[in-house]
């Protein structure tokens, strides 16, 4: 079973956003702060990460760094998943080698999944 | 452009209104000061050279002195666009905040009424589930338009306070009531401690209501599993001091002076993830100030808060 691990810190969004995933018959990992975070990715090496930015403890640009500089974690696709939206947010997640980058408020549920298959089939 | 328009170019009074600013904060206004100090004290140099055309150096003083007077008028014009431009930038920046607080219970609301109207085999409780996050996704807008809608009137000076006698005691009693259901739901418990025989105090009690409201509401939120709340009314002088104190999450040293500010969140909240605006706070200080009481607190990291407020017994 593919496994994806959801990072965010927002109950609303945790729990719709899991339930679907749960339904395309994904195992979902929910992390609600930047730490957790990360541990989760160490112990159980998922498929693909859904990363907001703005978490407690350790935000995203934190985490998204930290996971490319571990050789284990670092092949892992990251999909950035946030309501922030500057053009230098975007270029700095891409750069530090985040897949995608989308704004949750743009997308509704079903694109995202479409976005998750895409990147998973790479 | 009619008339009425172009009359109205000339009213400084009314752009520096406008603008919210005072008279010798106004560019119009200082402009036509250093343009009227500039007739005048030519018109006047002029005299005094000719009376002196025997000693140009009293002369070539005054007009120093007269570009000094100017360049620091200009200064001043300079500075207030550089104020006005501030201002601007900092509403930019509250724009910015103010989207992005609304986005996440937008992109909640619509996952989840994406979830109710698309998936046909939903059991009943996980409708009721997405049900309840549209609700709640609605009351935290609802929330943060109102604690805007509040701002902008305070900005403007346009918030009406409409004082009278009423007792802060039974007020209290009342807000901690309305806490009840959140508080239990928190296991927090509260409990109101006031002195006998308390004067009747005047303000407006719609508004002190919110601070009440704004103060019992944070220290509940940012209180811990088993978490107490103390609310204590005492005299002190000519005012009643209200304090409620918990044994919450408390503020950083390094943090606490940024308390009041708009949009202020502090690390320990967002550690705990406890949702809010950012803006009681500020709310609750304006409301006191302009009740002319006073409104502080003392805090330790990891021990709690105590927020108080006074307000006065005699009418002013």
């Amino acid at each position: 079973m593919t496994k994806i691990l959801f990072i965010e810190d927002e109950p609303t969004l945790q729990k719709t956003l899991s339930d679907v995933l749960k339904k395309e018959n994904y195992e979902v990992l929910v992390s609600s702060d930047g730490e957790s975070g990360l541990k989760t990715a160490q112990a159980e090496k998922p498929d693909l990460i859904l990363l907001d930015l703005i978490l407690p403890k350790k935000d995203g640009f934190a985490v998204l760094q930290d996971l490319k500089k571990d050789e284990t974690l670092k092949s892992i696709p990251v999909i950035v998943l946030t309501n922030l939206e500057g053009t230098t947010d975007v270029e700095k997640v891409l750069e530090l080698g985040a897949t995608t980058y989308l704004v949750k408020a743009n997308y509704d549920l079903q694109e995202i999944i479409f976005k998750i298959k895409q990147t998973l089939e790479k | 452009m009619s008339l009425r328009n172009i009359l109205n170019q000339f009213n400084i009074a009314k752009q520096c209104r406008q603008y919210n600013l005072s008279l010798w904060q106004c560019p119009g206004f200082l402009t036509i000061v250093m343009g009227v100090t500039t007739l005048i004290v030519m018109s006047g140099t002029y005299l005094i050279a000719n009376h002196y055309a025997e000693e140009p150096e009293v002369a070539a003083l005054i007009v120093i002195i007269v570009t000094a007077i100017i360049f620091v008028i200009g200064y001043l014009i300079v500075n207030s666009f550089n104020y006005l431009a501030e201002a601007n930038r900092m509403k930019s920046e509250f724009v910015g905040i103010v989207s992005h607080q609304l986005r996440t219970p937008l992109s909640a609301l619509k996952w989840a009424l994406g979830l109710l109207i698309k998936e046909e085999a939903l059991s009943e409780e996980q409708r009721k589930e997405y049900l309840e996050i549209v609700k709640s996704s609605n009351n935290r807008m609802i929330k943060l338009v109102n604690d805007l809608l509040d701002i902008s009137r305070i900005e403007r000076g346009k918030i009406d306070i409409k004082p009278q006698k009423f007792s802060l005691a039974k007020l209290a009693q009342e807000s901690v009531s309305d806490l009840e259901l959140a508080a239990r739901k928190n296991n927090v418990k509260i409990e109101l401690k006031n002195d006998e025989n308390l004067p009747d105090v005047w303000a407006d009690p719609s508004r002190i209501r919110l601070v009440l409201q704004n103060l019992l509401d944070n220290a509940v939120k940012y209180s811990n599993d088993n978490g107490r709340v103390e609310v204590k009314i005492g005299r002190e002088g000519d005012n009643l001091r209200c304090e409620i104190i918990d044994n919450g999450v408390g503020i950083s040293v390094s943090q606490q002076s940024q308390v009041f500010q708009k949009f202020f969140r502090s690390d320990n909240i967002k550690k705990n993830q406890v949702e809010g605006t950012g803006l009681g706070l500020f709310i609750v200080k304006a409301i006191i100030e302009m009740s002319k009481g006073k409104v502080d607190f003392e805090s330790k990291e990891g021990k709690g808060s105590n927020f108080w407020f006074t307000i006065p017994i005699i009418k002013f």
